[in-house]
């Protein structure tokens, strides 16, 4: 490979990214250097393996993501605002879409997803930490890994251009000869066996570590939800694994999976792809199902309508994701049968997501309803996720689904149920434990006025997408003539982005707000809500709970609150925690140059990190460490300042 | 940390129990991923093109060396588990040596078996169905190098430290493992091999 192929040239816009990725990671560290911040920042953040801060280094990645993939989609907006427009050519709109689809979902949802399941699981169950922590900062450090490298794809080697599900043959070495596809696979196979690892962590953590009392029908619906997710991560991404390691295999040793010429078969990796995907859409959905139902109980100040059907159908859901997978390619050539089998099982899914929805408007019912911002993002979600669900049951018929296909509807569709579903749960979920985390809240009037710049600007550039998709502008098209009359909507489209952009800037601002004038005297429980993880302070202790509660029934956070009975008494005890660790990031960052010189085939180097992976392992198994106890005068301590800090200001 | 002494060792803390849960849910997750590769093997298995069918290919004696020895190893290392249940330290360790030595001579067979293969020009880029095959035996092949490299660790730890709730719960959970790779050749053996042949 020559030189001038290594590094992407020749756009002025990759220049500027190149310019400022210089800049941000020079500025970083002499930042670091000149504030003396390295010890904090290693000590505290980098190898610390307390679930809140991983958490939180989760969202603060997904954060970061999300303004990746909202520059790319703002892009893509800008591109095709008007008819014929020339700012980025066909080849630049094909990556970008692509990059678009694979951070969106796997670098910001999922993530973000995770990292709110770091934050408040082990304190909704009364634990002090997940079943694993070490392992739990490996999954982090992989994830960060595997995302690091899929985002210099564009400066070093050139991005992947066969879309988010890169079918084949468009993906194999013939058409798609640069290294971008092996970005693809190799960035998420990384990211892929950390999300692997966080299931296995949670469901133990979920099955073995709830506090006394707490039957599985005593859980609280978040950790339901998570629960039935880490079910689904755990079947579903081996499926993935494999396929990206035939896409591997096929791209750079020569094999034959893929290529009709020799015996392979294309269509075999849309069904392995879609074997995963699908599922793993309901792996962003679900959690964020579980986030809106703790919201909706908590402000409508009512218990949860419909616990049991809530908790069968998740388990439906989670079922019938598994056998759908055929529906994303209805016009590809197989049979009758097969496309009727697969319309009744798609469509079969509306039934237990129509029974949530109506367990949420029940449960709204009568309440008595405090529109705070985390509850204006869940009333919303109602009716705008109805939407994306009533157009998924229309693409759900196969025979109508010829009609849709590819075409911007379906692109409307899909936005319609990640965005209120997804994304409106998680920002929802951000503003309503951030208290816990922190110790403040974040600004309510700021909340509110972002949360309406979005919900509305969302409804303004995706609706239009329906219309232009039944007119039949197709998907992935980098440009259209004027004479096709898709300018306006197009346009109105865009006007909608805008908005969509400053409501999050809105939104952002508003946490730099916080951070500065948000007042710290909050109560442990300042929303007034329902599960454990209120009931101990804000922020929460490195050991969570002094005490560990002992549960009796659903919600008793609340209960106890009403009763004015604690949740835990006795004496101090000393508690058992895990050490710190450097191995982590220091594995993150082998599977990173590993990764790296996979992509471009480099073997010797590739092999040299392959050992050094090893090594890390051999590491940890001859590693002894048994943790450390935090005493019971440093318990009291802390207990007395939290609770004094509180009194004090 | 507490101990409970009624139980065998490896399940006598908290922390252990979590790991041979957790480690049990690792292996549901290696079925998914091997299934998935015979599911690809079944779909390419007949599209051979130029290249040899499994017929031409499989011959049975080497595969039955492969499988005598791989299945004797998994008794092997269920003797190593019951040595260690009873605190044999130095029995416990003979068998678990065994198992490995039985696991490498496996793998030589593979290795030789492959090179075979390649011989007679089917390489893993000569057809579908010979790179779903060489991906399916090598992933499995990949498992078991892995695991030799694993095993050796514990025993260097056995030998330093003796019997604690780590090492024996370590050991255990190999065992589990070195089962499961056990499981999957005997379908390799079943659904390639023997249905190869026919
Ligand atoms: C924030 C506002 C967003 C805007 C304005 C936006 C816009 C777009 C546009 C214009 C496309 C490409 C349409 C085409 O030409 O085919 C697209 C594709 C896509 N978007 Fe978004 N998007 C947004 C957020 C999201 C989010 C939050 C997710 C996921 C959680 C997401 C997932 C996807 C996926 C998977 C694709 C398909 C990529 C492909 O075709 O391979 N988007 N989006
Ligand atoms: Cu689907």
């Amino acid at each position: 490979m020559k030189w001038d192929e290594f590094f992407v040239t020749g756009e002025p816009m990759i220049y500027a990214a190149m310019v400022s990725i210089v800049v941000v990671s020079l500025a970083i560290p002499i930042a670091l250097t000149y504030f003396k911040k390295w010890n904090w920042l290693w000590t505290n953040w980098l190898t610390t393996v307390d679930h809140k801060k991983i958490g939180v280094m989760y969202i603060l990645a997904a954060l970061l993501m999300l303004f990746r993939g909202g520059v790319d989609a703002i892009l893509m907006r800008a591109q095709t605002a008007v008819p014929d427009n020339g700012l980025l050519d066909g080849q630049h709109y094909n990556e970008i879409f692509t990059t678009h689809g694979v951070v969106m979902i796997l670098f910001m949802a999922m993530p973000f997803i995770i990292g709110l399941m770091n934050v408040v699981i082990p304190l909704q169950i009364g634990a002090r930490d997940v079943a694993f922590p070490r392992l739990n900062a490996v999954s982090f450090w992989l994830f960060f890994s595997g995302a690091m490298l899929f985002n210099i794809s564009f400066v070093i080697g050139g991005s992947p251009d066969a879309g988010w599900s890169a079918y084949f043959p468009l993906a194999s070495l013939e058409f798609s000869p640069t290294v971008g596809n092996n970005y693809y696979a190799i960035a998420l196979q990384i990211a892929g066996i950390g999300t692997l690892l966080t299931g296995i962590n949670f469901l133990v953590t979920i099955l073995k570590m709830r506090a006394p009392g707490m039957t599985l029908m005593k859980m609280p619906m978040f950790t339901w939800s998570v629960l039935i997710t880490n079910v689904i991560i755990v079947f579903a991404f081996p499926v993935l694994t494999v396929a990206l390691a035939l896409m591997t295999l096929d791209r750079q040793f020569g094999t034959q999976f893929f290529a009709m010429q020799s015996g392979g078969m294309d269509m075999l990796w849309a069904n392995l792809f879609w074997v995963w995907g699908h599922p793993e859409v309901y792996i962003v959905i679900l959690p964020a199902f579980g986030i809106y139902s703790e919201i909706i109980s908590t402000f409508a100040r009512k218990n949860l309508y419909g616990y049991k059907s809530m908790v069968v159908s998740m388990v439906a859901i989670s079922l019938l994701s598994f056998v759908v997978w055929a529906h994303h390619f209805y016009t590809m050539g197989h049979g009758v049968m097969v496309n009727s089998v697969f319309s009744i099982t798609t469509m079969a899914i509306a039934i237990p997501t129509g029974v949530k929805i109506f367990n949420w408007l029940f449960t709204l019912r009568k309440g008595k309803i405090s529109f705070t911002t985390p509850m204006l993002y869940s009333l919303a979600f109602i009716p705008i996720f109805t939407i994306g669900g009533v157009t998924g049951v229309m693409l759900a018929m196969a025979s109508a689904d010829y009609q849709y296909h590819n075409t911007m509807f379906l692109v409307a569709h899909f936005h319609y149920v990640l965005i209120p579903g997804t994304v409106f749960a998680v920002i929802a979920g951000f503003h309503f434990w951030f208290p816990k985390v922190f110790g403040f809240m974040l600004n309510e009037k700021l909340g509110k006025l972002s949360f309406w710049f979005i919900a509305i600007s969302f409804n303004v550039t995706f609706f239009p997408l329906f219309i232009l998709g039944l007119n039949g502008m197709t998907r992935r098209m980098y440009t259209y003539s004027e004479s096709t009359g898709y300018g306006p909507l197009n346009m109105l489209s865009m006007v909608g982005a805008v908005g969509l952009t400053i409501g999050f800037i809105i939104l952002v601002y508003n946490i730099y707000w916080s951070v500065r004038y948000s007042p710290r005297n909050i109560k442990s429980d300042p929303w007034d809500a329902r599960s454990l993880e209120w009931s101990t302070h804000s922020p929460v202790p490195e050991y969570n709970f002094a005490l560990i509660p002992t549960v009796n029934r659903l919600d008793a956070h609340w209960f106890a609150k009403k009763e004015g009975k604690p949740l835990a008494t006795g004496k101090y005890e000393p508690i058992h925690m895990p050490n710190n660790s450097g191995l982590p990031i220091i594995m993150g960052a082998a599977f990173f140059f590993w990764g790296f010189f996979m992509v471009f085939s480099w073997w010797i180097p590739a092999i040299v990190f392959g050992v050094v992976i090893l090594g890390t392992l051999a590491y940890r198994t001859f590693e002894k460490d048994h943790g450390h106890y935090i005493s019971v005068e440093e318990i009291e301590r802390t207990e007395k300042a939290l609770r004094g800090e509180q009194h004090e200001n | 940390m507490k101990i409970d002494h009624s139980v065998p060792m490896e399940y006598s803390t908290d922390e252990n129990k979590m790991k041979i849960l957790g480690f049990w849910i690792f292996l549901g997750a290696e079925i998914a991923l091997f299934s998935t590769l015979f599911a690809v093997y079944f779909t390419l298995q007949g599209n051979t093109k130029v290249g040899p069918t499994s017929a031409d290919l499989f011959h049975l004696t080497p595969v039955m060396i492969e499988t005598i020895l791989l299945l004797s190893s998994s008794f092997t290392i269920g003797l190593g588990i019951h040595a260690m249940r009873l605190g044999l330290k130095k029995p416990m360790m003979t068998f678990f040596g065994i198992t490995l030595a039985l696991g490498a001579a496996f793998l030589g067979v593979e290795v030789y078996e492959f090179v075979t293969y390649v011989g007679e020009g089917a390489t893993i880029q000569t057809s579908g169905f010979l790179s779903a095959l060489f991906t399916l035996l090598g992933t499995h092949g990949l498992h078991v190098t892995f695991g030799l490299l694993w095993g050796g660790a514990i025993l260097l730890q056995i030998k330093k430290r003796g019997f604690t709730p780590e090492t024996t719960n370590k050991s255990f959970i190999f065992s589990l493992y070195w089962h499961f790779l056990d499981v999957v050749w005997i379908f390799i053996f079943s659904f390639v091999y023997l249905k190869g042949l026919m």
